[in-house]
């Protein structure tokens, strides 16, 4: 269930980061359908987090100590509203520029959450 | 830092007074302040952001678990972190203060950089445990080497008065 999520965050991450980087090389800010885009990514971080307290919860133990994973689980959650609320200052392609790197940022947290994980206990 | 006025505070003043008039309204409480953080800085802000939370959380767990393991490496990692925190406050605030003390401090990330990278190619038992800018940043896409470039560019351009602004962004009255 775990790899399952991880997964969904990692592909609809780097998508959105193709979306908005195709927005940032056109020269346009973001929209509201890059907006409903980062929900989604968002929504997909939150369920990721959800899922990741239940396993601990169950007393599934990551291989790289509780503290990290949990640090990175955050922080993963919070990289796409961060990212989102950086472009709607910068109305400018430097604002779709922006999520395009927060979306490249998530998928690189999430290879390392696998990793922190442990690929024994999917 | 703010209430700085020395030489260097009137030398700015006098510098924005050279400006043609129509520059000089936008950017008179802060020379070329406004534009610090905007457009490309922005990026660079979110970027630097990025890396001061990384840093710093990631030296912080090193040091308060197992500082003895490596006490250099999470020590550097420290320093790291706290330069790109000032980097990030700067580039956030404006101003041309904050872009001197960007300017020094994208400087020392990018000797900081250098000088780790040589010394993790030569000695790497000089630091047993990966640092943000072990092997010029290798863990980390190269980013710790590429954002101090990018970072003086950037702060060389927008501390030009007329041509600082990027393409297309303010059209001239």
């Amino acid at each position: 269930m775990l790899d399952a999520v991880t997964l969904t965050v990692t592909v609809t991450a780097l998508l959105l980061a193709a979306w908005c980087g195709l927005a940032a090389y056109r020269d346009e800010p973001t929209n509201d359908w890059h907006f409903i885009g980062m929900a989604v990514v968002t929504l997909a971080a939150l369920v990721q987090l959800v899922v990741a307290l239940v396993r601990l919860g169950h007393g599934d133990r990551p291989d790289h100590g509780v503290a990290v994973f949990v640090g990175y689980q955050i922080g993963a959650a919070c990289t796409i509203p961060a990212a989102a609320f950086m472009s709607l200052a910068e109305r400018s392609r430097w604002g779709s520029a922006i999520v395009a790197a927060g979306g490249v940022i998530l998928a690189v947290l999430e290879l390392r959450l696998h990793e922190i994980w442990g690929a024994g206990h999917g | 830092m703010a209430e700085d006025s020395t030489a260097d505070g009137t030398e700015d003043t006098a510098m924005a007074q050279r400006q043609t008039p129509d520059a000089a309204a936008g950017t008179t409480a802060e020379p070329g302040g406004t534009r610090l953080g905007q457009g490309p800085g922005r990026l660079l802000l979110w970027f630097y952001g990025v890396f001061t939370v990384a840093a710093l959380s990631r030296s912080i767990v090193q040091i308060s678990t197992k500082f003895s393991d490596a006490p250099l490496a999470y020590l550097l990692s420290l320093a790291a972190g706290v330069v790109y925190a000032v980097i990030t406050v700067a580039l956030w605030r404006g101003g041309e203060q904050a872009r001197k003390v960007a300017l020094v401090s994208c400087s020392a990330e990018l000797l900081g950089v250098i000088a780790v990278g040589v010394l993790t190619l030569a000695d790497s038992s000089a630091f047993p445990d990966q640092t943000v800018w072990s092997d010029f940043g290798v863990g980390y896409v190269f980013l710790p080497l590429i954002l101090p470039v990018m970072g003086l560019l950037w702060l060389r351009r927008a501390g030009r008065p007329e041509s600082g602004t990027p393409e297309g962004a303010a059209p001239r009255p």
